[in-house]
């Protein structure tokens, strides 16, 4: 329909103005679905423990700490921090091995003409789309014969070999786009690939590296399935299986704790998030389009 | 893939025409190439293509874990079959994958459309709509869920206004798979991201063009649009999909640590789980992943093939 053929001609300024704000209502629906999980579980915190369901208001009258002091005593006689502590581990040794095994495999893709390249390279893509449970049982054997069980190698050993295509194939798209010049340079000055690694490439793929960091941490956090696979000891548990301990051991005595430690266990995740946001969404977009 | 096809136009052959120092030069960058790959090859071997092998070899014996694999050929795969737990989850999983990707899908793309519009607010609308893909995994938002879905909570309390009452999704066997989808659904922000990247690389001309020639906002979606996000929409009905069919936690920490009232959430990574890591039957669960594998590698294969009918490649312009 063009405006010739209408009879009724509105102005443009007019219809922008309605386009405007149909679109912000549109937009606004979408935000408030999507941030009321959020904002409730923030509320229920601090809810007193019986109003957390029976209540339907968002946000409690008046705000109690009783969930969170409840979380002062543990759990089963295991302190809160505990969980906290080896999550924290977790996170930070996967955080080390992704960024280091990444970088050095996807520099080798990406700088290095080597015989077998793409053979490699096509192997490396295709463990992207392997569903992990063909690797669970073999590797649950294995790491049980090395005596790693109830410990954090098996959950962080993949980390440091690089076997998370994903990150790999993040880096090697970035180091790709770095300008050309600059290691032919580097080359022609004597640095070994050691040097350019080392002291252009890595720099220049900040981006990249702070990407795949933030995201192999919060995946960590988030981990469920590893730890409740391999850790049996509960003062080894990570904060997913603290809070499934909880739920199963005081899950209906102390319903405000779990949901207070819930909402605790979110918050680094979602800080990263905000502090990185840029960098993880617009690392996301590059890799699913190259 | 760019890449794979860049790699390939290395100059190969010619080698007697190299002089020496050439040929020292390249043995040297395969040296050094090898040496900064070797963490990746190690895993590679180790925790990837060795692992493969010994779940291939499992899936044909009975093991327990404490006496040593036995030979069985193919009982795993025919007690598996026959099995209705077996097949219950396959349905279970079915039913998620079928009803969840597409709803997920559609959703983003809807979403992507209307943040492709340059307005005031775009990018925080972006940031707070790609935040669940980052949390929705976490066990805190299964106890969120499953507290949302239960009985007398909001969602039960909405549709009592509708006159349907089933006493909450969680408790429900018809339901809880449902609250499972929404909770996937909810994670929409991670393809609407993709989506979004897609539709800024559609040239402004073409749609300049198409309204010169009168065509609507619905035409210009179905001729242009869709077309040239082909690509996109195919990355992420592929990766959506393999997604879906490995679902766990949710149906760990949102339903119940049995997967569910009556088996309803009992999805195949559960009935795996419960299979090699609660009865240690390594060998059934083995021959459920190699299962597993090949439905994945089937559909991967059969969304390929149709790619050819509905995805649009640019004549590599470039």
């Amino acid at each position: 329909m063009t405006s010739a053929t209408n009879p009724v001609v509105r102005t443009a300024g007019e219809r922008r103005r309605t386009g405007s704000i149909a679109w912000h209502v549109g937009a606004l629906a979408v935000l408030a679905v999507v941030l009321y999980p959020v904002i409730w579980v923030v509320g229920a915190a601090f809810k007193p423990s019986k109003d957390i369901i029976a209540s339907i208001d968002l946000l409690p009258a008046k705000p109690v700490w009783a969930n969170f002091s409840g979380l002062a005593d543990g759990i089963s006689g295991i302190s809160i921090s505990s969980f906290f502590m080896n999550s924290l581990m977790y996170a930070v040794l996967a955080v080390v091995g992704v960024v280091v095994s990444s970088s050095l495999t996807a520099y080798a893709f990406a700088k290095i003409r080597f015989a077998g390249r793409n053979l490699l390279f096509t192997l490396m893509i295709g463990t992207l789309l392997l569903p992990y449970h063909v690797l669970l049982i073999p590797q649950y054997v294995m790491f049980r014969k090395l005596e790693f069980i109830d410990t954090l190698v098996p959950l962080v050993a993949g980390k440091f070999l690089a076997t998370e295509a994903f990150f790999v194939f993040l880096m090697v798209q970035f180091m790709r786009g770095l300008p050309r010049e600059l290691d032919e340079a580097a080359k022609l000055d004597g640095c070994g690939h050691l040097r350019t690694y080392w002291s252009i490439v890595l720099p220049l793929c900040r981006p990249a590296i702070i990407t795949s960091a933030i995201f192999t941490f919060i995946n960590a956090w988030n981990d469920f399935m590893g730890p409740l696979i391999y850790l049996n000891t509960p003062s080894k548990y990570t904060v997913s299986l603290g809070l499934m301990m909880f739920r199963d051991q005081e899950g209906i005595s102390n319903y405000g704790s779990m949901i207070a430690m819930s909402l605790v266990a979110l918050v680094p995740v979602i800080a990263f998030f905000m502090a990185f946001q840029r960098y993880l969404i617009d690392g996301m977009a590059t890799s699913g389009l190259k | 893939m760019t890449l794979v096809k860049e790699a390939s136009v290395r100059p190969a052959g010619k080698r007697s025409a190299v002089p020496a120092a050439g040929r020292r030069g390249r043995r040297r960058e395969n040296l050094a190439g090898y040496l900064f790959m070797s963490p990746w090859i190690a895993g590679f071997l180790l925790l990837t293509a060795g692992p493969m092998i010994a779940s291939l070899y499992y899936a044909f014996t009975s093991y327990n874990l404490f006496t040593p694999p036995q030979w069985v050929g193919l009982d795993n795969f025919t007690t598996m079959f026959q099995d209705p737990r077996w097949q219950k989850s396959v349905q279970v999983t079915l039913k998620y994958v079928v009803v969840a990707t597409p709803l997920k899908l559609l959703l983003a793309l809807g979403v992507a459309l209307l943040l492709a519009q340059k307005r005031r607010g775009q990018g925080l609308y972006r940031a707070a709509f790609y935040m669940p893909s980052l949390i929705g995994a976490s066990v805190s938002v299964g106890f969120v869920w499953r507290a949302l879905f239960s009985d007398d909570a909001i969602v039960d309390r909405t549709q009592k206004v509708f006159g349907l009452d089933v006493g909450g999704w969680i408790g429900n066997p018809d339901y809880v798979i449902y609250a499972l989808v929404a909770l996937s659904i909810w994670q929409f922000g991670a393809p609407m991201v993709i989506f979004l990247a897609g539709l800024k690389q559609v040239p402004r001309e073409l749609y300049e063009a198409a309204e010169m020639d009168g065509a609507g906002p619905i035409r210009r979606f179905w001729n242009i649009t869709l077309p040239m996000i082909s690509p996109v929409l195919f990355f992420n009905v592929l990766l959506e999909s393999i997604h879906a069919f490995q679902v766990f936690g949710s149906a760990y920490v949102v339903s119940d640590t049995r997967c569910g009232p009556a088996d309803a959430t009992l999805v195949y990574t559960c009935y795996l789980y419960q299979k090699g890591f609660k009865e240690a039957q390594m060998g059934f669960a083995s021959a459920m992943a190699w299962t597993l594998v090949v439905a994945v590698a089937l559909v991967t294969a059969v969304l390929f093939w149709s790619q050819k009918k509905w995805v649009h490649y640019e004549e590599a312009a470039k």
